[in-house]
C-alpha cells in the first residue's frame, strides 16, 4: 500500500482540477478570474518556499527578487525580441535559477538567520539594479502588453523573424490562437483576463504537480534528511551542501515563472511591483499554508488574496478613516503571520492531520 | 580632500549602522534570535521622538524620549511575544524560521500601525544644528557641525556601553546570561529579566540610530522610507560583520560598512546604494566567515 | 535534617529518570550520591537546584518547602549548585566568574571579604585572577567552579562530578577540599559522583541510585563495606 502511494503521482487529479477551472473561468466575474490569476501566481511562488523552507529547511526573505529576475528576463526577451511567450517563461525560469544557483552557493555556507539576512538584503538590494541598466527602464519599469494573438494583433504583426526561427515562432504562435479561440460554448466573451487565467492556472498546476514529485524523490527524501539532522545526514552519505545548492536552484527557478507570469498578466514590470512586502507576503503564505504542507498553499494564496478586500469590507463597516482602510490588510497579514507561528505553528492542514492521527492511535489503542 | 570627505562620511554613517549593529547583537545575546523587527522599532521609536520635539521643541529632550520609548516597547514585544514563542514554537519544522517569521511579522505589524496613527506622508524632525559642511582653506566638506555631533554622541554612548558591561554588575549579569544561561541562574542571576533587559537596551540603541539616521538624511521620514529599510539591512551586515555575537564587532562592523559604502558610492557609482550593502555581505561571508571578531560556532549553529 | 527529600519524581519527556526517590541529609553532612550512568543521579541533583521541575514528590530544606522553586530564588536560600562539567564561564575572567557567585548580594564589603577567602582556599585562583577563564586548567576550572558556589556563602552545596575528566592527583585534591569545606564551613553537602570509592571516602553518607530509583542508604564507610556495592560501583 505504501508502495502505491509513493509511486502514484497523482495527474489524473490534477489534470481533473484544470478541467473544472477551466470551465469555472468562463462563468465568472472578470473581477475573479484576475484574482484567480493572481492566488496562481502565489500558488507557484509559494509552493518555491515550500520546497525551499519547508523541505530543505533554508530560509528565504529574497523570493520575491528571484521573482523580479524571472520577470525582467520575461520582459527583456519579449519587448526586445519578440520571443513567444513560452519561450519567455522558459528563459525567466531559466534567468531565476540562475540566480538560485548563485545564491544558493553562498547559502549553502549560512543557516537560520544569517541566511535570512542575507536574502533579505538581496531582496532589498536588487530590484534596484533597475536603475542601473537602461534596458531594464529604470524606476517606472517597462510596458508590454501581451494578451490572447486575436487581441493584440500588432504583437503578433511584429513577429516576423527569418528562416527557421521564424517557423517555430509561428508554430508556437498558432498553438496561442487555437488556445485563445477555443472557448467554451455560451461562456463569457473572451478576455486578456480569462487567458491569462487559463495560463497561470495551467503553470501553477504543472510547477504544483513537478514539485510535488520532486519532494516524493530522492532529492526530496535527502532534503527532509538534512533538515532533520545535517550531520546524520551526511553520515549517510548524502551531500548535504549540493542537495541544499540544488533546492535553491529549483526553488528560485519556480519563483522565477511566477514572476514572469505576475508581470506579463499585469503588462508591466517595475522594481516596484517587487518590493520587500512580496517577499513577506510569500512568507506568510508559506507559514499559513503549513511551511511543510505542499496542498495548503492553496489556502495560502487564496487567503493572501482575500485578505484586503476583507480588510475592506471590515474598514468601511466600522467607518474608519482612509489611513486606516488602507493598512488594515497589511497589519492582519502581519498579525496572522504572528499568530500562525504562536498558536499554529506547523499550518492548518498539518495542525489537523496530527489531530487525526492522534485520535485514530487512540482509537485503534481502544479497539485492541 | 575628496578622500578625507569621504572617510568622514562613511564614518559618520557607520558609526550610526553600528547603533543598530549593536541593538542587534544584544538581542541576538539575550534571547539568540535575529530581530528582524528592530528597524521597525526603530521607526516607533523615532515617531515617539517626533512627537517629543513638536511638542516640546528640542532635540535633545526627544532624543531620550525616543529611547525610553523604544526601550520600553523592545521590553514589551520580549516579555510578550519572545516568551510565547519559546513557549509555542520550540520544536518541529518550524523552530528554526519561527522567531524570523514572528519579527517579521512584527515589522508589519509595526508598520501598519504607524502609517494608521501619523499616516504615509513625511514628517520632518529638524536636526538640532547646521547640516551645512565645515569650510577649510576655502574648500566646503560635506563633513557638517550636525555629523560630527552625531559621531561624539555615538562614541559617548558606546563608551557608556561598554562601561556598563566591562564595570557593572549588571553588565556582568547581561554577559553571563548572553555566555551560558544556565550557569548564571545558578549564580543568582534573574536571566528572563536580564534577557528582558538585553531587549530595552537594543531598543534605545536602535531609538537613536532611527532619530539619527533621520537627521543625518534630509531630516524627513515616513513609513516607507528607504532609510528605515537601509537601516535594517546595514545593521544586520554590520553584526554579521562583527560575528554577532560582539559588541566591539559590532561596532568595527558598522565603521567598516560605513566606510566601505561611502567609498564604493563616490568612487564606484551613486547608484549602488543599495545593492553595495548585500555584495560587501556576500564578499565578507565568503573571505571571513566567522566575522571580524570571531566566534568559533561559526554561522551554521 | 536540614535537607529533606520525599518520594521525588522526575520525567524526562516520557522517560521517568528519577522516581519516588527519599533521601535525609543531616546539616554539616556531607552525602555521596553513586549509581552508574544515566542512573539519574544528575537529574536528581537538577530537580533539587531547581533546574528540572520535579513531576511529583516534596523538596524540604531548613523547615521549607523548596520544591519547583526556580534555582536563582534558591541561590539567596543558601542553596549552590556546581553543575556537571566545570561549570565555568570561559568568556569571562576568573575574577567575574568568581564575582558572578555573588552578584545576587547587596553589599560590597562582603563581596570583596568572600572573594580574599575564596582565594586562600584555592590560592591558584588568586594567581591567576585577571585571566580569561578558558586558560585554566581542568582541576584549576573545577576549583573556579566550587569558587564561584562558595561566592553565593551557600549552607548547602550541591555539587554534579567534580572529578571528571581530571588526573587522579587532581581528584584526590578536589576531593579533599570539598571535604576540609564541608567542616570548616559548617556546610551541607550533595556530591553526585561516577568515582564512587572516591566519594564514598570522605562522604558521610552514601546513597546508590540505580534506574532512578534508592537502591542503598547507610554510612558511607558501611557502604564501602557492602560486598554487593564493592561488585557494582567500586569494582573489587
Amino acid at each position: 500500500m505504501h508502495k502505491s502511494k509513493k509511486q502514484s503521482t497523482h495527474l489524473p487529479l490534477f489534470i481533473l482540477v484544470g478541467v473544472v477551472l477551466f470551465i469555472l473561468s468562463n462563468f465568472i466575474e472578470e473581477l475573479r478570474v484576475s484574482q484567480g490569476t493572481t492566488i496562481a501566481v502565489y500558488v507557484i511562488a509559494i509552493s518555491s518556499i515550500i520546497l525551499l523552507t519547508g523541505y530543505s529547511g533554508q530560509v528565504s526573505l529574497g523570493h520575491g527578487a528571484l521573482m523580479a529576475i524571472g520577470a525582467y528576463a520575461a520582459a527583456v526577451l519579449r519587448l526586445e525580441f519578440n520571443l513567444p511567450i513560452i519561450l519567455c517563461f522558459v528563459a525567466a525560469v531559466l534567468a531565476a535559477a540562475i540566480g538560485g544557483l548563485l545564491l544558493g552557493m553562498a547559502a549553502a555556507r549560512l543557516s537560520g538567520p544569517y541566511l535570512a539576512g542575507t536574502t533579505l538584503a538581496l531582496a532589498i538590494g536588487l530590484p534596484s539594479l533597475a536603475n542601473q541598466f537602461p534596458i531594464l527602464g529604470g524606476e517606472q519599469g517597462r510596458e508590454f502588453k501581451v494578451g490572447p494573438p486575436d487581441f493584440e494583433p500588432e504583437v503578433v504583426a511584429a513577429a516576423e523573424p527569418l528562416t527557421f526561427f521564424g517557423n517555430v515562432l509561428s508554430i508556437l504562435d498558432k498553438l496561442q490562437t487555437t488556445l485563445a479561440t477555443g472557448a467554451w460554448p455560451g461562456a463569457s466573451p473572451m478576455s486578456t483576463y480569462k487567458w491569462w487565467f487559463w495560463i497561470a492556472a495551467l503553470a501553477a498546476l504543472i510547477s504544483m504537480w513537478t514539485v510535488r514529485n520532486i519532494l516524493n524523490s530522492a532529492y526530496g527524501r535527502s532534503w527532509r534528511a538534512g533538515r532533520g539532522n545535517e550531520v546524520a545526514a551526511q553520515l549517510a552519505g548524502i551531500n548535504t551542501a549540493r542537495s541544499k545548492v540544488l533546492a535553491f536552484t529549483i526553488s528560485a527557478g519556480i519563483a522565477g515563472l511566477a514572476g514572469a507570469l505576475l508581470a506579463m498578466s499585469i503588462g508591466t514590470v517595475s522594481p516596484s511591483a517587487f518590493p520587500l512586502a512580496l517577499s513577506f507576503s510569500l512568507l506568510t503564505g508559506a507559514v499559513l499554508a503549513g511551511i511543510t504542507t505542499l496542498g495548503g498553499v492553496i489556502i495560502g494564496s487564496v487567503i493572501l488574496v482575500a485578505i484586503p478586500e476583507i480588510a475592506d469590507v471590515v474598514a468601511h463597516r466600522l467607518g474608519s478613516s482612509e489611513s486606516v482602510t488602507t493598512n488594515l490588510p497589511g497589519l492582519i497579514v502581519s498579525g496572522l503571520l504572528i499568530l500562525t507561528v504562536l498558536f499554529v505553528p506547523n499550518g492548518p492542514v498539518e495542525q489537523h492531520r496530527a489531530r487525526k492521527a492522534k485520535h485514530e492511535a487512540a482509537h485503534s489503542s481502544t479497539k485492541k | 580632500m575628496q578622500l578625507l570627505n569621504t572617510l568622514l562620511i562613511g564614518i559618520t554613517a557607520g558609526s550610526i549602522y553600528s547603533l543598530m549593529a549593536i541593538a542587534f547583537v544584544l538581542v541576538w545575546r539575550s534571547t539568540r534570535v535575529v530581530n528582524f523587527a528592530q528597524a521597525g522599532m526603530a521607526l516607533l521609536s523615532t515617531y515617539f521622538g517626533y512627537e517629543a520635539v513638536s511638542r516640546l521643541g528640542s532635540f535633545w529632550i526627544a532624543l531620550p524620549v525616543a529611547m525610553i520609548g523604544g526601550a520600553i516597547f523592545a521590553a514589551l514585544v520580549e516579555l510578550i511575544l519572545m516568551r510565547l514563542l519559546v513557549k509555542h514554537a520550540s520544536s518541529g519544522p518550524i523552530a528554526g524560521v519561527a522567531p524570523i517569521i514572528a519579527t517579521l511579522g512584527l515589522l508589519g505589524v509595526i508598520k501598519s500601525v504607524v502609517t494608521m496613527i501619523w499616516g504615509g506622508q513625511d514628517l520632518r524632525i529638524v536636526a538640532p544644528i547646521s547640516n551645512n559642511g565645515f569650510t577649510i582653506n576655502g574648500e566646503t566638506l560635506v563633513f557638517s557641525p550636525l555629523k560630527l555631533l552625531v559621531l561624539v554622541v555615538v562614541m559617548v554612548l558606546l563608551i557608556m556601553l561598554s562601561i556598563l558591561f566591562q564595570k557593572t554588575n549588571l553588565g556582568l549579569a547581561l554577559r553571563a546570561s548572553a555566555h551560558a544561561p544556565e550557569i548564571a541562574r545558578l549564580s543568582g542571576v534573574r536571566v528572563d529579566a536580564v534577557r528582558t533587559l538585553g531587549w530595552a537596551l537594543a531598543g534605545a540603541a536602535g531609538a537613536v540610530a532611527g532619530l539619527f539616521q533621520t537627521v543625518n538624511g534630509n531630516g524627513n521620514f515616513s513609513p516607507d522610507s528607504i532609510e528605515f529599510s537601509l537601516l535594517l539591512v546595514s545593521g544586520f551586515i554590520a553584526a554579521v560583520i562583527g560575528g554577532l555575537d560582539s559588541l566591539l564587532g559590532a561596532v568595527l562592523g558598522g565603521l567598516f560598512l560605513g566606510i566601505s559604502i561611502s567609498f564604493v558610492l563616490m568612487y564606484v557609482s551613486s547608484g549602488l546604494f543599495f545593492i553595495a550593502p548585500f555584495v560587501i555581505l556576500l564578499i565578507v561571508l565568503f573571505v571571513r566567515p566567522q566575522g571580524i571578531i570571531g566566534v568559533k560556532a561559526g554561522r551554521r549553529a | 535534617m536540614s535537607l529533606n527529600v520525599s518520594n521525588l519524581t522526575v520525567h524526562h519527556g516520557a522517560i521517568c529518570a528519577v522516581n519516588q526517590v527519599s533521601l535525609a541529609v543531616p546539616t554539616g553532612g556531607l552525602a555521596a550520591i553513586i549509581g552508574s550512568n544515566g542512573a539519574g543521579k544528575t537529574t536528581l541533583l537538577r530537580a533539587l537546584s531547581g533546574l528540572n521541575k520535579p513531576t511529583s514528590g516534596v523538596v524540604n530544606w531548613m523547615g521549607q518547602t523548596i520544591t519547583a522553586e526556580k534555582p536563582e530564588k534558591l541561590v539567596r536560600m543558601g542553596i549552590s549548585h556546581v553543575s556537571e562539567g566545570k561549570s565555568v564561564i570561559p568568556e569571562l575572567t576568573v575574577r567575574e566568574n568568581l564575582e558572578l557567585g555573588a552578584i545576587w548580594r547587596k553589599d560590597g564589603k562582603e563581596m570583596k571579604e568572600s572573594l580574599s577567602q575564596v582565594i586562600e582556599i584555592f590560592p591558584r585562583l588568586g594567581e591567576r585572577i585577571s585571566q580569561r577563564s578558558d586558560s585554566l586548567s581542568g582541576g584549576e576550572r573545577q576549583m573556579l567552579a566550587i569558587g564561584r558556589a562558595i561566592m553565593s556563602k551557600p549552607k548547602l552545596l550541591l555539587l554534579d562530578e567534580p572529578s571528571l575528566g581530571l588526573a587522579p592527583l587532581v581528584v584526590e585534591q578536589i576531593f579533599q577540599t570539598i571535604r576540609d569545606l564541608t567542616t570548616q564551613m559548617r556546610l551541607t553537602v550533595v556530591l553526585v559522583e561516577q568515582n564512587a570509592m572516591g566519594a564514598l571516602k570522605i562522604a558521610d553518607l552514601g546513597i546508590v541510585l540505580n534506574l532512578g530509583k534508592v537502591v542503598a542508604v547507610d554510612h558511607a564507610q558501611a557502604l564501602i563495606q557492602d560486598p554487593a556495592v564493592r561488585a557494582a560501583y567500586l569494582g573489587y
